[in-house]
């Protein structure tokens, strides 16, 4: 496995292309699936795409039991880029780039949500965010994909350690998002302090958080646009990499941080 | 060996409503209280009797469930610890790694063991996975907070100079004080139900009592002898009292009326199983290579099925099998009573022993006359006969 090494820690993952360095946090399943999006953003960018910890083949530290944990962990990296580097978060890892931007985005130069997870609008009894967990694998996957059978792996299939990997994405994920399910509820009320330029691109077909809910997390950040991506479920990089990967690219030359 | 009469209280007239999930998701509109204040009584009524037969009782719960209408394992084990005054209640049991508040176990568990004068064993359940979603407990945690919190109660039940303090990963209290403290010293023997070979080593580093459902003539060999050996490496001696065997028994005047009731009985074992799959394997729940291996061959349901097979290793639908199926399996004793002594005895030598036989004696449809009657047949006609067995 190609190696990230973050301070004490060795998480699996790639790091590909020259350029400006990039972040790109996965969210909780078809991480595999973003091989392609990732090649297109490496022809501009320096891409690391670190596997969190608990997933795929990345060991889980002991104390690592929340996404608050991820967050310090992605700040040691951002600290070491010494001008700073684009974040992108897909789903789950919008979630994480969320809870790392208000605590401190003195080394973001610019955010990407990617129909993100981990904010919590509505009331008590209103679900803002699809429970995956409770309803169907078919429906899950109309929920996700604006096509799933194009990007849904055959997994009878899969190598051993494939599947093994899925596995562990799947249980790392439930670890760190099943209750509260998939936000923090305190991170709302710090939303404010996301003092960068942020760019949500969203699936116009996402099933899973719509298109609504990223309307008003954008309505929440002091600095950010908003975009729908037409033709594409949960995780457009994954259907549409080429527009998404264009959206970053152009949002990434042409904002400077004020 | 001792005998233990298990029912799940199913609130079975909703079943005829019920297709593809008989949990999780049913609305209890199909729960009528007057109805399940009349089956409640009944099921009372059957282990009361338990007292004068001989028979130990065993109580379980389950949540959003029309097939066992137990959802507090202790309430039934309450009433039952004044209306009894002889036989042992054994609670297998309660599904502490989903239950917010170890203490208040403790405490449950305590006041009975007091009232019944210390007769409790207590049990501690990890819970089948469509457990999770009603209790909502982190499925990749569960296995961990079982530990602490058994851990956690037995400290309490037995710590008995004042408080103390408790700050784990999962569980914090300032102040641990139960009371009361238990009639049984240091506390009520410990029983976990275990379903494979690993399990039944950690159960056998702690010396608890396991009790094996619905693992049959193929499965629970191994299951007893990861036992015994783990028992051995850590100078415990596995005595056959430490090793339970469930079985759904129907035992008649004849072997048809045996096999009638044993008939009735399963339909426990062929609705228990359904449920909507998606909360047949929540992520976390097994380790993450049996998940990969379940993810390859698709997926929860699938490995269900085929996880019960007849001696002869071919696989059965748990959904549909015959009482010939069942036997076959090692999941039922049926017929006359020299039946049921003959196919336990087979099983029992098949096993290497055991000291416990939890009998299902009610399940599914049987009616109430014809529970009384297979229990009081059993304790009339097997139990003399098998009562000195796995005494050692």
């Amino acid at each position: 496995m190609a190696g990230i090494e973050i301070g004490n820690y060795m998480l699996d993952g790639s790091i590909a292309g020259a350029g400006p360095p990039l972040l790109f946090l996965h969210g909780g399943d078809y991480v595999a699936q973003n091989a392609r999006f990732l090649d297109i953003l490496a022809r501009h960018w320096q891409v690391t795409a670190p596997r969190h910890p608990g997933f795929g083949h990345s060991r889980r530290p002991d104390g690592f039991r929340t996404v608050h944990d991820l967050a310090y962990l992605y700040l040691d990296w951002l600290d070491a880029q010494r001008d700073g580097a684009v974040v992108v978060g897909s789903s789950f890892g919008g979630w994480v780039a969320l809870e790392i931007a208000v605590r401190s985005v003195a080394k973001i130069n610019t955010l990407v949500l990617i129909d993100s997870l981990g904010v919590k609008f509505g009331g008590r009894e209103e679900r803002d965010i699809v429970d995956i967990y409770a309803l169907p694998e078919d429906e899950v996957r109309r929920l996700t994909f604006c096509d799933p059978a194009r990007f849904v792996p055959d997994y009878s299939t899969l190598s051993d350690d494939e599947a093994m990997a899925i596995a562990c994405d799947r249980q790392a994920t439930a670890l760190y998002g099943w209750r509260p399910y998939m936000h923090d509820p305190g991170l709302k009320q710090w939303l404010h302090r996301v003092r960068v330029p942020a760019l949500l691109l969203w699936g116009e077909n996402d099933g899973i958080v719509t298109p609504a809910y990223g309307e008003r997390l954008c309505g929440t950040l002091p600095n950010a646009k908003f975009r729908r991506i037409p033709q594409a479920g949960h995780y457009p990089q994954i259907e549409c990499p080429d527009a998404v990967a264009d959206a970053v690219q152009q949002f990434a030359a042409t904002e400077v941080r004020r | 060996m001792k005998v233990w009469h298990f029912s799940e209280m199913a609130y079975y007239p909703a079943w005829p409503h019920l297709k593809d999930s008989y949990r999780v998701v049913i609305p209890s509109r199909l729960f009528d209280p007057k109805l399940g204040a009349d089956l409640y009584h009944r099921y009372l009524d059957e282990w009361a009797l338990c007292d004068a037969l001989g028979i130990n009782i065993m109580t379980n719960e389950h949540h959003a469930t029309a097939t066992c209408a137990d959802s507090v394992c202790t309430i039934p084990m309450a009433i039952l610890a004044r209306e009894t005054k002889k036989v042992r209640l054994l609670a297998l049991g309660m599904p502490i790694g989903n239950r917010n508040d170890p203490i208040r176990v403790a405490e449950e568990y305590s006041i009975i063991d007091v009232i019944s004068r210390g007769r409790l064993e207590m049990g501690f359940v990890k819970g089948v996975p469509f457990e999770i979603a009603p209790a909502n407990t982190n499925p990749a945690e569960l296995s961990e907070r079982f530990w602490e919190a058994h851990d956690l109660i037995l400290k309490a039940m037995t710590t008995h100079d004042g408080p103390f303090s408790w700050e784990g990963t999962h569980f914090q209290y300032r102040s641990v004080n139960v009371w009361p403290r238990p009639y049984q010293q240091p506390h009520p023997p410990v029983w976990t139900p275990v379903g494979s070979t690993g399990s039944a080593t950690e159960a056998a580093a702690r010396g608890m009592v396991i009790g094996v459902l619905n693992t049959g003539w193929v499965r629970t060999p191994a299951i007893f002898e990861a036992y015994r050996t783990k028992a051995r490496e850590v100078g415990r001696d596995p005595t056959p009292d430490r090793l339970a065997y469930m079985a759904l028994i129907g035992v008649g005047q004849s072997r048809e009326e045996g096999r009638r009731r044993a008939d009735q009985i399963l339909d426990y074992s062929r609705t228990s199983g359904i449920v909507a799959p998606q909360f047949a394997n929540p992520p976390g729940y097994v380790a993450p290579q049996a998940a990969a291996q379940m993810l390859k061959s698709g997926g929860a349901m699938a490995a269900r099925a085929t996880r019960v097979q007849t001696k002869d290793g071919r696989p059965i639908n748990p959904r549909t099998m015959s009482v010939d199926d069942a036997i076959d399996a090692g999941l039922c004793f049926a017929g006359t009573p020299d039946d049921v002594f003959d196919q336990l005895m087979a099983f029992f030598h098949h096993v290497g022993g055991f000291g416990h036989l939890l009998m299902m004696g009610q399940g599914g449809l049987i009616s109430h006359e014809d529970t009384v009657a297979n229990l009081t047949l059993f304790s009339k006609e097997v139990l003399p006969r098998i009562a000195e067995l796995g005494l050692r």
